[in-house]
């Protein structure tokens, strides 16, 4: 019950810290640090799935995080005709080529006996060059089409909530060739697997122009909440606004983010509830059972690479939703910036202070890592500026030193990291 | 003729270029095949390793350029990065102390002593980014080819020119030294075998006699050392930049797994693989294969497999394949 | 390995004739909270060999491992020529002239026999050419294949390696723990002779055995462990002819 108490307070404290800078700061500051803060929770979630219940050490969130984002574009934005009338048709063939090669050369591996090497790489080869043939102009059609607005193929134009289970999907469908090539090999492996595929995503997503316009981003992404202008010219919204003694730009700014909040909230109180049921669930037990000890569990018939390959496709899921849903609250889809510092290490940041094991350690954690985050660059220059006062303004130290400051949170992150992992390596809320 | 020019076109633009990265990699590698062998982990802190001592040779470089001390033909760099070296194993044994002694004195699980990396990775990123800056920063100096393109020509007649940049020759001069120099510690000297002797059999080795810390920290000076060449030899041959150095990390290890981790045997020659294969893949071959096929055949597109965006695919491609085929490497690396 | 090769101890005064060379005395403790040894007592005079037999789960190498140092012991106290070592950790002892042979992983897989030696004197400081050259002519297998990797070699051999680099530090006591574990019984009597013989130059040799039979045969004294506690002690020839022994735990 003290342990409940404790936990209770912890997400208290956590909440007050928002709330401190609703009133010291602004409230669409605070709730643009509350929205980030359940989206973060969410991927730290997903993280503590595959780490927590399985000790999985995946550290490609980011991959798993951008195909979320990819998803919201392929989704929910109108289709390009003209594009695809060019070459849609030619690169969905190619593709299929692409894909039908490397399953037929994965075969061919498994069947064939004699001169294997010859026979997959013929298969290779050969299914490369018609890839190739295919895909080539295809893409150069596409690609001319309008390319300083569109220049790809567009989404499918469907609501764009439809895109996070979208972005769930393709998250667990790379989760898959991963695990399938990673898991039951020692855990670092795994870590390097997946810190690959994250960077070959991230890659994909920048130069393949005609799937998402790579680093000219795709923009205007369509909301699941209205836009602030009309908020403003709705008359009622406007009159609803001054009663609350709002004026109505900052009412409608408000509502947006709240409506997102709400929308946030209602996922990651799904997606906890899911996770806890599974938990406590006999494949929850399994599942702890096999990280507490793989070889007993092993020995029992348990089938340890498999259940690993569920929880791990599970977790990326979770991670996809969240970054479809952070794309969504963006608006817009940017490659360049996604940093496997902001959207992998900070997550595992986030997992591990909070309580590896214990999601609502996680959620935890999500907010006041993300809150930290948020807040230690602006808490950072300041204390810059107060080391720095003595110096005369024009020193190109002191220029220096505050223009690094942004830095300091790489660093505060850091020692955040190794000091949790060192005193408290259960975190704050640790595992029942 | 043809073909020699092709020769001479596939040395210069795959071969020399492909020797060289590969024998940074290989570098790097090593590192992290080291620290791998002796305190059993993976080092996600080595690509930002590589970057602090890089770093550390960079800004003692401006300062001998201030004073308008060179070394003549050569980098200035490497006056510097005896130096550097000797900063970042201060660093490294430095973290050694304050983070990793830990946890093998409690015999924590490898996985913890990757997550503490991590941390060291992220401090010493902020450290790098709020010394010197994100930014790019190029400090080769002195001559920058030992034979250009055009004098090549002109000394052969051929069509096609071999350039050898100054930073290539050096990273494989030193590459070559450092590697010798290396093995013939391990295998020659007492402190060098007890660290292999720690690597393969850690009980007995106690049981032996050898002092665990003591092998430790050697195996820390070493990884800085190779890690702050292959640093500022990737560094002069291509440029600094920090993030670069941080998404070295997948062809380096790579290379260590391709080569089997905890062998560097195996660390060298998967450097080479994974560089070689990075830059055939990623050439454009149209050149190449104009020279060979006959008049008229030549090939209008560009005959490159994949653009140079997706080199860090080609890593990764191989990675797993061999992991999917020999987990343990092409030389046998240590298992678990 | 003769006399002289052992170093000297003038400033300890030797224990009386009656107290062995080397004592764990009323020995109890275990690896975490639960105590696996109970008050047990294994000694080796200078120069003979000891053998602890039992049943399996008897505690037989954890007593030897307490001598060792390898588990803290909560009562009682090990002796190494009068001296209490209690205290020491196990490199401690290793240079105090212990030296220990565990039973798998005793070799160092991917060096050479050559460099296992070496790895022996690794704590020595002068020239082991001597040492080496008297371990070659004990095991003279090793000396063809010095250059070859030990985990080339068979078990036998391996464990002869095992022996040999033990015997590097010029130990004044040898432990070894199940060294005929998974050879033949050809290779077992060889390796038996071969402990005679390091016995012969004056090195204390205690010994774990599972062949108990075989092991009695060679030993001067012999401790029969069960659950932890001395059950029988006496000489070698003695325990083979105890009739409880033989019935017991001989097989008849």
């Amino acid at each position: 019950m003290t342990g409940n108490m404790r936990n209770i307070l912890l997400f208290v404290i956590v909440f007050a810290l928002i709330g401190a800078v609703g009133f010291l700061q602004s409230w669409n500051v605070a709730l643009v640090i509350l929205n980030m803060g359940l989206i973060s929770a969410l991927m730290a979630l997903g993280v503590n799935m595959q780490w927590g219940y399985a000790g999985l050490f995946n550290i490609g969130i980011m991959g798993f995080v951008a195909l979320g984002g990819l998803a919201t574009v392929l989704t929910s934005m109108p289709p390009v005709t003209e594009a695809w009338a060019a070459g849609g048709l030619r690169v969905l063939v190619a593709l299929a080529v692409g894909a039908g090669t490397i399953a037929l050369a994965v075969r061919a591996w498994h069947r064939v006996s004699r001169r294997r090497g010859l026979v997959v790489s013929t298969i290779v080869v050969v299914g490369f060059i018609i890839y190739r043939w295919l895909f080539d102009p295809a893409v150069e059609a596409i690609e001319a089409v309008n390319p300083a607005a569109t220049g790809y193929l567009g989404g499918l134009g469907l609501p764009v909530v439809l895109a996070w289970p979208v972005g769930g999907l393709l998250a667990a469908g790379a989760a898959w060739i991963i695990g399938k090539t990673a898991l039951g090999l020692r855990s670092d492996y795994l870590a390097i697997a997946t810190l690959g595929i994250a960077e070959i995503i991230i890659a994909v997503m920048k130069n393949e122009d005609w799937l998402d316009r790579g680093v000219k981003n795709v923009v205007g992404l369509p909301r699941p909440v209205p836009y602030e202008v009309d908020l403003q010219q709705d008359p009622e919204f406007v009159a609803r606004a001054l009663e609350l003694g709002l004026d109505p730009a900052t009412a409608s700014s408000l509502y947006v983010k709240l409506s997102y909040g709400i929308m946030f909230a209602v996922v990651l109180v799904i997606v906890l509830l899911m996770a806890e049921l599974s938990l406590r669930s006999p494949w929850g037990r399994m599942m702890r059972a096999i990280r507490d000890n793989e070889v007993a569990a092993e020995a029992m018939g348990k089938d340890v690479t498999r259940r690993h390959l569920e929880i791990f496709i599970l977790g990326s899921a979770v991670c996809g939703i969240a970054g479809a849903m952070m794309t969504t609250l963006d608006g817009q889809l940017t490659p360049g910036t996604y940093n496997p510092l902001r959207y992998t290490f900070l997550i595992w940041l986030m997992v591990i202070v909070g309580g590896s094991g214990n999601n609502w350690g996680a959620i935890l954690g999500g907010f006041l890592v993300w809150f930290l985050w948020v807040e230690v660059e602006p808490m950072g220059r300041w204390l810059i500026e107060v080391l720095t006062a003595g110096m005369s303004p024009d020193s190109a130290l002191r220029a220096h030193l505050v223009e690094s400051a942004a830095h300091m949170r790489l660093m505060t992150m850091g020692v955040l990291l190794l000091l949790v992992l060192r005193f408290s390596p259960r975190g704050l809320i640790p595992e029942k | 003729m043809d073909v020699l020019n092709a020769i001479v076109a596939l040395l210069n633009y795959v071969v020399v270029p492909g020797v060289a990265y590969g024998s940074q990699l290989a570098l790097g590698a090593l590192g992290v095949t080291l620290i791998f062998g002796i305190l059993r982990f993976s080092n996600f802190a080595h690509g930002d390793t590589m970057a602090f001592g890089t770093m550390v040779t960079i800004l003692l470089t401006w300062a001998l350029q201030a004073a308008g001390i060179s070394a003549g033909p050569l980098p200035t760099a490497l006056l510097t990065l005896p130096v550097a070296i000797v900063v970042t194993a201060v660093v490294l044994l430095a973290t050694d102390r304050v983070v990793y002694r830990f946890y093998r004195r409690t015999r924590a699980a490898p996985i913890t002593l990757v997550i503490a990396s991590l941390g060291v990775m992220f401090i010493m990123n902020g450290v790098i980014r709020f010394i010197i800056g994100p930014g790019e920063q190029n400090f080769a100096d002195g001559s920058r080819f030992i034979i250009t393109a055009r004098q090549f020509k002109a000394m052969t007649g051929l069509r096609e020119g071999l350039a050898i940049k100054v930073t290539q020759g050096i990273t494989v001069v030193l590459a070559i030294v450092v590697v010798a120099a290396l093995f013939w510690f391990l295998n020659r000297t007492r402190t060098g075998k007890s660290m292999r002797a720690y690597a393969d059999n850690e009980d007995l080795a106690l049981l032996s006699g050898i002092n665990p810390e003591r092998v430790v920290t050697v195996a820390w000076v070493l990884a800085a050392a190779l890690a702050t060449i292959a640093g500022v030899l990737y560094g002069l041959d291509k440029s600094f930049k920090p993030f670069t150095y941080f998404q070295l990390l997948l062809p380096i290890f790579a290379s260590a797994i391709v080569g089997g981790l905890g062998n560097p045997l195996g660390a060298i020659a998967g450097g080479f693989v994974i560089a070689f294969s990075e830059v055939t893949v990623t050439y454009a071959w149209k050149k190449v294969v104009g020279y060979l096929v006959p008049e008229g055949l030549e090939p209008s597109g560009l005959l490159q497999l994949l653009s140079t965006d997706y080199k860090f695919a080609v890593s990764f491609a191989i990675l797993v394949v061999v992991l999917l085929v020999r987990p343990t490497g092409l030389f046998r690396g240590q298992s678990s | 390995m003769t006399t002289e090769a052992r170093p000297a101890t003038p400033t300890v005064a030797p224990g009386p004739a009656t107290e062995p060379f080397l004592l764990g005395e009323e020995m109890t403790g275990g690896y975490g909270p639960v105590d696996i040894l109970h008050g047990c007592t294994i000694g080796v005079e200078r120069g003979q060999i000891a053998v602890i037999v039992g049943p399996n789960g008897a505690g037989k190498s954890t007593a030897m491992k307490a001598v060792f140092g390898m588990l803290n012991l909560r009562v009682g106290r090990v002796l190494l020529d009068g001296e209490d070592i209690t205290g020491l950790t196990p490199q401690a002892r290793v240079a105090k002239g212990m030296a220990f042979v565990p039973q798998t992983n005793n070799v160092f897989t991917s060096m050479t026999v050559e460099e296992n030696l070496e790895m022996g004197a690794f704590l020595r400081r002068d020239d082991i050419s001597e040492t080496m050259e008297q371990v070659y002519e004990l095991f003279p297998v090793l000396r063809e294949k010095r250059r070859q990797a030990a985990g080339e070699l068979s078990g036998g051999q391996r464990q002869q390696v095992a022996v040999g680099r033990a015997l590097m530090t010029r130990p004044t006591v040898l432990m070894l723990d199940e060294p005929t574990a998974g050879v033949s019984p050809i290779v077992m009597d060889e390796l038996f002779d071969r402990i005679i013989e390091v016995a012969r130059t004056g090195i204390s040799i205690l010994m774990v055995e599972q062949n108990a039979r075989q092991a009695l045969e060679i030993a001067d004294v012999g401790y029969v462990l069960v659950q932890g506690r001395n059950a029988h002690t006496g000489t070698g020839a003695e325990l083979l002819a105890d009739p409880e022994v033989r019935r017991t735990f001989l097989g008849g």
